[in-house]
């Protein structure tokens, strides 16, 4: 018989950015967000940012909870309020580097005003927003993300509402960096992180991500393997998209890609080489 | 502190100026708001002088995103405020929970205006002292200060920023529409004049910093962004880590103590100003405009040969019951105007624990008393 020594516990190449204390994570089997923050923190180290400048805000919700997991300065606020909460640190200090991770709910429903004007203004932060479809630490219910026939705890028959587009919403608005990757596209999410953080601006990557638990199970994709099986056979990479066109439907293709990289003036001003 | 654009000397200034100038004497660099009547003056003023002392202004959206906005300056390490009236007081119960839970110091000031819902958007009211107290959801303390002119306005402004460095948390100036656009005379003393309290910054090294182990007098002292302290700090209840602690006993042990670090410290924290209490038979208890309008009460009745006594309540919450049961077992009544239908009344009530009557005069707001609706009242007292 051949005796193996069993491992001992090593080092993990993210355990610089991760309060391993506080794991294991409250996500469920299946589940997307742990490869997005995994992705999140690999992106850190490649776009060179200082981990002591760099700050991660979270609202309510699954998503939500990632700012409790990372070794950074992180704040885990009320329920859509993680963009002016950002805005706030951010203006009054300059020389941070804002990460916003939060989900579909708390970006674009509760905190859908903030998250136009945030765009609006340009403030300089990279948001990731984790889209499940669904509302999940509180069950599964309809969200403005949910798309029409979509089956929810409290849309037992089908979805009847239009969900949001949510590129074309960020787009209209303002910003200056716009992709969307899906859970089943890691290298691709991780490139557009690392390219939202170098950026200058209001960058926004929204990520596609399974929750097997509820959207999943109660849309005919029962496990997290099926969803991302639907993600690798239905996305279709068009950069430069149409932003009309990358409406996500039932059942329907899912258009990735990189959408917008661009320069425009934002907030808070850098500073004159004369130093006003 | 930079004293660079700060200014001294005497003003004729409106109460909403006299605020701005307060709070920017006392250090504030940083203002999120929302226009609103009757508090946008606050905002104008602050929007001009803000650039000039090298702070930031900023307009928000609405006041959920402008309370936010306020706790996130102060987490990048600068001592921040906000100004609203009623409606947008309301928006910001939701964030001013977080700051107390997360222990913020910030200022938020409340230009209090005739409600419920829209109200009387130009024209004065007193209706928003319990939702200063009671507001935002679950158990807390909290401080809230009532100014009664332009100066107090600038004094109290900054002692509201002193008290939110010192014990942690949102600050409220519970001010209103008459004060606000009161134009009197306000002095602003020399920059070295002002005593300023400064944040209770880490003693110990970042790897060792836990964001909520309390000193002594219950408040702990707090890391900002980018330090290299690396802390996390969450709405939801906690331990001392900051880690989310989803238990009865954690949640015991920390809101016992945010309730706690005020009210162990209430002494220290509660300022009134007294008049004629030494052998009163009425004293009349107010706060803000009503104070100012009592004292026209007050005088009338003393030249009628009433024994009346002012306790005037500069700190509202938290409320002075001591000093108020004290003063009940020795007087035959209290009396209460104030511009809502009996609010503070109750406070007055419930510390005079029957030893004295209580008698409201109560005004549904739109205007302050008419000083002879309050002299009936002592009248009545007094018999």
């Amino acid at each position: 018989m051949k005796t193996t020594a069993m491992a001992s516990i090593g080092t993990h190449p993210l355990d610089e950015y991760l309060r391993a204390d506080r794991l294991p994570h409250i996500w469920c089997p299946g589940c997307g967000l742990g490869t997005v923050l995994g992705a999140t923190l690999r992106a850190i180290g490649r776009a060179g940012l200082d981990t002591e400048k760099t700050v991660m805000v979270s609202g309510i919700g699954c998503t939500g909870r990632a700012a409790g997991y990372v070794k950074l300065d992180s704040f885990h606020v009320t329920h859509g309020r993680a963009l002016p909460f950002a805005t706030g640190l951010k203006l009054a200090n300059p020389d941070l580097k804002i990460i916003v991770f939060s989900g579909d709910g708390d970006l674009t429903a509760i905190g859908g005003n903030h998250l136009i004007h945030t765009a609006r203004r340009n403030i300089d932060m990279t948001v990731i927003c984790v889209n499940n479809f669904i509302y999940g630490m509180t069950g599964g219910q309809l969200g403005p993300t949910t798309p029409e026939q979509g089956r929810t705890t409290t849309s037992r028959a089908g979805n009847i509402e239009k969900p949001f587009n949510i590129p074309r919403l960020v787009a209209a608005a303002g910003g200056t960096y716009l992709a969307r990757w899906t859970t089943a596209h890691v290298r691709q999410m991780e490139r557009a992180f690392v390219e939202a953080m170098q950026k200058k601006g209001f960058s926004f990557v929204e990520v596609i991500s399974p929750c097997p638990t509820y959207y999943g199970r109660m849309n005919e994709q029962a496990t997290g393997l099926d969803q991302m099986r639907y993600y690798r056979y239905n996305s279709v990479v068009k950069h430069g998209a149409n932003l009309d066109e990358v409406d996500i439907s039932l059942n329907g293709p899912i258009i990735v890609g990189k959408f917008i990289d661009t320069e425009k003036p934002y907030l808070p001003a850098p500073k004159a080489k004369n130093g006003k | 502190m930079s004293s660079k654009g700060q200014i001294t000397g005497e003003f004729f200034l409106s109460g909403d100026e006299a605020c701005a100038e307060g709070a920017l004497a006392a250090g504030c660099r940083f203002f999120a708001g929302y226009p609103i009547t009757p508090a946008t003056e606050i905002a104008e003023t602050m929007s001009e002088r803000l650039p000039e002392v090298g702070g930031t202004y900023i307009q928000m959206e609405d006041e959920l995103g402008s309370m936010a906005a306020v706790l996130g300056a102060a987490w990048g390490g600068v001592k921040a405020m906000t100004a609203t009236s009623g409606p947008g007081f309301s928006l910001m119960m939701e964030n001013i929970g977080l700051g107390i839970m997360l222990e913020t110091p910030c200022v938020v000031v409340d230009m209090q205006r005739a409600g419920p819902s829209t109200g009387l958007p130009t024209l004065t009211g007193q209706g928003d002292m319990m939702q200063a107290r009671w507001g935002s959801h679950g158990s807390y303390s909290i401080i809230a200060l009532s100014p009664s002119s332009p100066q107090e306005l600038f004094d109290l402004t900054i002692k509201a920023f002193n008290l939110s460095e010192k014990y942690r948390l949102p600050v409220l100036v519970m001010s209103e529409e008459a004060i606000g656009h009161m134009y009197e005379k306000v002095t602003i003393p020399p920059v070295d004049a002002i005593k300023l309290t400064p944040r209770r910054k880490p003693n110990v090294p970042p790897r060792e910093y836990l964001p909520y182990v309390a000193d002594d007098d219950l408040v702990p002292p707090m890391a900002i962004a980018g330090e290299g302290y690396r802390f996390h700090i969450t709405g939801l209840t906690h331990d001392e880590r900051g880690y989310p602690a989803n238990s009865a006993e954690a949640q015991d042990k920390l809101v016992r103590r945010l309730v706690d670090k005020i009210d162990k410290n209430r002494d220290s924290i509660i300022e009134v100003a007294e008049s004629g209490i030494e052998g009163a038979d009425v004293v009349v208890c107010s706060y803000g405009i009503s104070a100012r309008v009592s004292a026209i009460a007050i005088e009338r009745a003393r030249a009628l040969g009433i024994q009346v006594g002012m306790l005037r309540l500069i700190t509202v919450w938290p409320f002075p019951e001591k000093r108020v049961r004290e003063i009940a077992a020795r007087i035959r009544a209290f009396v209460v105007p104030e511009i809502n239908y009996g609010q503070m009344v109750l406070e007055v009530e419930r510390a005079a624990c029957g030893r004295a009557r209580t008698i409201l005069v109560p005004h549904m707001g739109g205007a302050v008393h008419d000083p002879e609706t309050i002299l009936d009242a002592i009248k009545q007292a007094a018999k």
